[in-house]
């Protein structure tokens, strides 16, 4: 059963990461990332990520990738790009190397470290029948316990975040562009 | 062959090595493609490969500290998302179509 889940969600993911990667038109990427970012929720829900798996679900799918499809749609830029002609002849060869090389050393570290790592945590409680939020509380006890600081920090990177981008993004009126 | 399905049950190495894979479908693609919008998604497929291999690790090691670095993960990508679009619509709306060669010099 486990084998099953594991075969079609990692079919979705690589569907999903190549066609963002091959298909010409940005909003099929956009779809092509959706289909991944679904495929990444199950794995983590097979991985005992319950919790992360809705953030997966509602915070990527739902709010990041309606971002990607709303900036699409105000540029304008959703037509067919010609991904034939290459400027730089030899950057496609290049970068499918560097791809298989980064793909091939991981797996390569991967595999050889297999039987070196070993549970030294306190284990994570897999939920049961009755008990089904032990995933969200262990998680809420460690971001809201050991990682509060950094916790609260995010909250001013947030923050920072959507003031900046507010800034960056406003139209300047032509009296303030004499005071700068 | 039923029995051998059976006894495949998916070891932590195989998430592993996925998440690799889709590490390196996302390096291809930030490198191959042009236009910024969908380098942006080709960086959100590299972090996804990121966060499984952390969570898969978490539930390997017995360790909820991966799963929690996998929220703050997330919370960076959205802020990087949000700037990162706020550039690109500033960008685009001085020169409408262009893709990041044409942008190469960095001077509005």
């Amino acid at each position: 059963m486990e084998l099953v889940v594991f075969v079609f969600a990692a079919a979705m993911i690589l569907v999903g990461g190549l066609g963002v990667v091959l298909r010409s038109h940005p909003v099929h990427a956009a779809l092509s990332l959706i289909l991944t970012l679904f495929g990444v929720a199950v794995m983590f829900v097979s991985q005992q990520a319950h919790f992360l798996a809705a953030v997966q679900v509602i915070v990527y799918a739902g709010a990041i990738v309606v971002l990607f499809l709303f900036v699409i749609m105000l540029l304008g830029v959703d037509r067919t790009e010609d991904i034939k002609t290459e400027p730089f002849k030899v950057q496609r060869p290049l970068a499918v190397i560097v791809g298989l090389g980064v793909t091939g050393l991981v797996t390569a570290a991967v595999i050889t470290s297999r039987d070196v790592v070993a549970t030294r945590g306190a284990g994570i409680i897999e939920p049961a029948m009755t008990d089904p939020d032990s995933n969200i509380r262990q998680l809420s006890r460690s971001v809201f316990g050991d990682y509060v600081v950094a916790f609260e920090v995010t909250s001013v990177l947030l923050v920072v975040a959507v003031v900046g981008t507010v800034l960056l993004t406003r139209k300047m009126k032509p009296a303030s562009k004499e005071s700068q | 062959m039923s029995a051998l399905i059976a006894a495949a049950t998916p070891t932590t190495t195989w998430y592993l090595v996925l998440a690799a894979v889709l590490f390196g479908i996302g390096t291809v693609g930030v490198l191959v493609r042009r236009n910024p919008l969908v380098m942006f998604m080709c960086i959100e497929l590299m972090l996804n490969a990121v966060n499984l291999t952390f969570v898969a690790l978490a539930k390997r090691l017995g360790d909820i500290g991966g799963q929690t670095t996998v929220f703050f993960v997330m919370v960076v990508a959205a802020a990087e998302v949000v700037v990162g679009l706020g550039i690109i619509v500033s960008i685009m709306r001085k020169r409408p179509g262009a893709n990041v060669d044409d942008i190469s010099a960095l001077k509005g």
